[in-house]
């Protein structure tokens, strides 16, 4: 999927795009945790995991039926 | 090949002696295989130290490259130079020259993962502009080729302004020499050609650092835009026009938006069309091992996994560790009685053999079992799983208060409480980060190993169990027994002095990968020495203390009484009866002593404190002498027992097991032996724990707390085990 818009109020979120989750960039979900909570997902060969909470703050629009896409 | 390696030798250490020709910042992102390069570069030759006022680790190295040395120090991993943590920050502050005591760095290594090279770009762009000599080193590029991505090495120097880029690999040396050469020439090298990703916020620092240099503040051009992106970085004591001039760049640069994010945009953007040119991804999509990980990393696997994992490392801790326990204490018990007959008996003699090889031998033997954990703790943090844990256990912890970056912090306490707390420093929120230094105290660190194997091996029967011996059950109770104490004061604090808003959970997750050798053995090398040096100095002190304590004074009445006795003892008896005797009039002139030593009546006056327990005043004085560390218990009570004893080959544990009241009811009954373990599960015996605590909360009122807090616990719950257990309740 790639992000669309971010809603960048949250500071969390502002740490989230130093790691590379900015507008444009191609994301591939990778799995949820124990209880669905947090998030892993694939940017460019990077694994970073986040909270439901924080990933709404992302607009993503989906680009392939590759990975577990939801 | 001899020859070589001794010219080798004598050619490094002619260069240990010279001045270094310049210091070199190690830079990189966590988890991208610094501290392998950092070792492979020098060796033995560092030493760990913190920075001064935090605990901040600070690693300098030399590396010696040909005729040339120079001076490396490891900065904590980070992803940016705008800092989210303290250890971020120490990076940051070191690279700009601003920390006492560490020299401005003359050039910087970075060090990169070519499978994540998105992030490394992110750092290295800001590194760039820093316009400092700079190499490049790509580490994991074996790992990049089997995953098929092609890297074209020449592009990226081009596009990061001509600097070296060197791929390496640390497991097995391979691009150490280039790396190596180009290091040795890197202080004369041209800096970096600026990449210009930004040219408008260029600009704007470089005005803005015109205007600062006329008001006498020196600052660098990218220091002046880290002021402008992070207004917490500006100088205090601006005045308003210089304050005015950053506000107004400030909002033409970044408008209504927060500048960080503005940043990231813009810097990313420069990223993604830098890989673009110079990676191409081949087919390293499908990959047999990442299928097979990505079935372990579900949820329920994962969490089967590591609980076996767990229970694993638990049982291999006693059970590997066993043979070299014994051979330890053989080891020791032969010293003592080798040197018992040597010297002459009197003081000297005692002091050796009871005080300090028996005081330190009974602390030095549970090195194998702290060894065996400290490597089982490395390796699953080398491999990458100790984060795997916290992304699997973040909605467990939440129901704490807590989130996972807590994860880490608490499973390392499980070694020791020290570094774990010092490791809380990447949870940002504060509350969630003293709620997690008050509960690390409580996971069963590897000072306590000696007095729950002391004490479980001797009292407790090894029978088995199926596949599991009851030993190995008692153990595992008590580690659940600390977490259960440590989740529950969490739970607590979050609901009474440290309520407040919910943490977040970010993290960036390694890829797991197989253990380097080399960091695994420093690491572990680090420990034993930490655990040799406390044995050598702390423990060999109180042991020394506490034999003089034990032995002195000496009355002559119990030496006439002891005379006396066997004259008697030889008019009237002979033979077998005769011997007998004869040992039982030293034992007792032995007890005499002990009892009316300074220990001994030290003892007998807290005695009355802890008989509720069931303790008696050697178990009482033991345990007071064990609250600046908890291990040093074990080396007193191995002090006191062989003080007062005759038979210099039982171990300690068979000491104990025939330690008495005056009336002959045995000491250490299960009941006694179960509150006393309890005791040390929960008690707070660690002056360096509290020392840390103090520094990293920045207040007494925390360690105090902690203090008071743990040892009532600890009280209570051997007072209730012995009561209950008695029948008395």
């Amino acid at each position: 999927m790639r992000i669309e818009s971010i809603d960048t109020s949250d500071t969390a979120v502002q740490r989230l795009m130093v790691l590379g989750l900015v507008e444009g960039a191609e994301l591939t979900f990778l799995r949820g945790s124990l209880g669905g909570d947090p998030l892993e997902f694939r940017i460019h060969g990077a694994a970073i995991s986040l909270r439901r909470a924080q990933a709404q703050r992302f607009q993503v629009t989906r680009t392939s039926a590759h990975g577990h896409a939801r | 090949m001899a020859t070589r390696a001794e010219t080798a030798v004598r050619v490094e250490t002619i260069a240990v002696h010279r001045r270094a020709a310049g210091t070199i910042a190690v830079v990189g992102n966590p988890n991208a295989g610094k501290s392998s390069v950092f070792n492979r570069l020098t060796g033995l030759r560092q030493r760990t130290a913190n920075y001064p006022g935090v605990t901040v680790e600070r690693r300098v190295g030399r590396a010696v490259l040909g005729a040339a040395s120079l001076d490396l120090i490891d900065l904590p991993g980070t992803f940016s130079l705008s800092p989210t943590s303290t250890d971020e920050r120490i990076a940051v502050d070191v690279l700009f020259g601003r920390v006492a005591g560490t020299h401005r760095p003359d050039a910087i290594l970075a060090v990169i993962d070519s499978t994540r090279l998105y992030q490394g770009l992110y750092l290295l762009q800001q590194l760039v502009e820093l316009g400092r000599p700079m190499v490049v080193a790509l580490t994991m590029t074996d790992a990049a080729q089997q995953e098929g991505l092609v890297i074209d090495f020449d592009g990226l120097r081009e596009a990061l302004g001509g600097v070296a880029v060197l791929p390496v690999v640390a497991t097995t040396g391979r691009g150490f020499p280039a790396l190596k050469d180009a290091l040795a020439g890197l202080l004369r090298a041209a800096p970096p050609a600026p990449i210009e990703s930004w040219p408008e916020l260029a600009r704007a620092a470089e005005e803005l650092a015109v205007l600062l240099r006329a008001a006498g503040i020196e600052a660098h051009r990218v220091e002046v835009e880290r002021m402008l992106i992070d207004a917490a970085e500006e100088p205090p004591n601006l005045d308003a026009a210089l304050r005015a001039g950053l506000a107004a760049a400030r909002a033409s640069l970044f408008g209504t938006e927060p500048p960080l994010a503005v940043e990231a945009r813009r810097r990313y953007r420069w990223v993604r069309s830098t890989i673009a040119a110079v990676e191409s991804a081949g087919s390293g999509l499908v990959r047999r091992r990442a299928a097979v990980l990505d079935w372990v990393n579900r949820p329920w696997p994962s969490t089967f996994a590591f609980v076996l994992t767990m229970a694993v490392v638990f049982q291999a801790v006693f059970w590997w560790a066993q043979p070299f326990v014994d051979l330890i204490n053989a080891g020791m018990s032969a010293i003592g009685s080798w040197v018992g007959v040597l010297l002459p008996p009197g003081a000297l003699n005692s002091f050796v053999v009871d005080g300090a090889i028996a005081g330190v031998g009974s602390v030095i033997v549970f090195l194998p079992q702290i060894l065996i954990l400290f490597l089982f703790l490395i390796l699953l943090e080398d491999t990458g799983y100790l984060a795997r844990a916290s992304f699997l256990f973040d909605r467990a912890m939440r129901t704490l208060g807590l989130s996972g970056q807590s994860v880490i912090p608490l499973l390392s306490s499980f070694a020791c409480a020290v570094p774990s707390i010092m490791a809380t420093r990447v949870i940002p929120n504060r509350r969630d980060r003293i709620a997690t230094i008050i509960s690390a105290p409580f996971m069963t660190c590897s000072a306590r190993w000696p007095v729950y194997s002391l004490l479980i091996s001797a009292f407790v029967p090894a029978r088995a169990l199926g596949f599991l011996s009851l030993q190995g059950i008692v153990l595992f109770g008590l580690y659940v027994l600390g977490i259960v104490g440590g989740v529950a004061t969490a739970l607590l604090l979050r609901h009474s002095a440290l309520r407040g808003e919910k943490p977040t959970f970010i993290l960036a997750l390694p890829e797991f990968r197989m253990p380097n050798v080399r960091t695994v053995a420093m690491q572990l090398l680090d420990r034993v020495r930490a655990f040799l040096g406390r044995a050598g100095s702390v423990i060999f002190a109180v042991a020394v203390v506490v034999w003089a304590l034990a032995y002195f004074p000496r009355p002559p009445e119990i030496e006439a009484a002891r005379v006396e006795g066997r004259a008697a003892a030889a008019a009237n008896l002979a033979g077998d009866a005769l011997t007998a005797r004869l040992a039982e009039i030293d034992n007792q002139a032995s007890a005499d002593y002990l009892a009316q030593s300074w220990l001994g009546r030290a003892g007998h006056l807290v005695a009355p404190a802890f008989a509720p327990l069931g303790w008696d005043w050697r178990v009482s004085a033991a345990v007071i002498a064990g609250f600046p560390a908890r291990e040093v218990v074990v080396g007193v009570l191995g002090t006191i027992y062989a003080v007062g004893d005759q038979a210099d080959d039982q171990t300690l544990g068979q000491r104990l097991q025939s330690s008495t009241w005056p009336d002959g009811r045995p000491v250490f009954t299960l009941p006694m032996v179960l509150g006393l373990l309890l005791f040390y599960a929960w008690c707070l015996q660690c002056a360096a724990t509290l020392a840390v605590i103090r520094r990293e909360t920045n207040s007494w009122r925390w360690p105090i707390f902690a203090w008071c807090y743990m040892t009532a616990l600890g009280y209570g719950g051997a007072l209730l085990i012995f009561q209950l257990g008695t029948g008395s309740l």
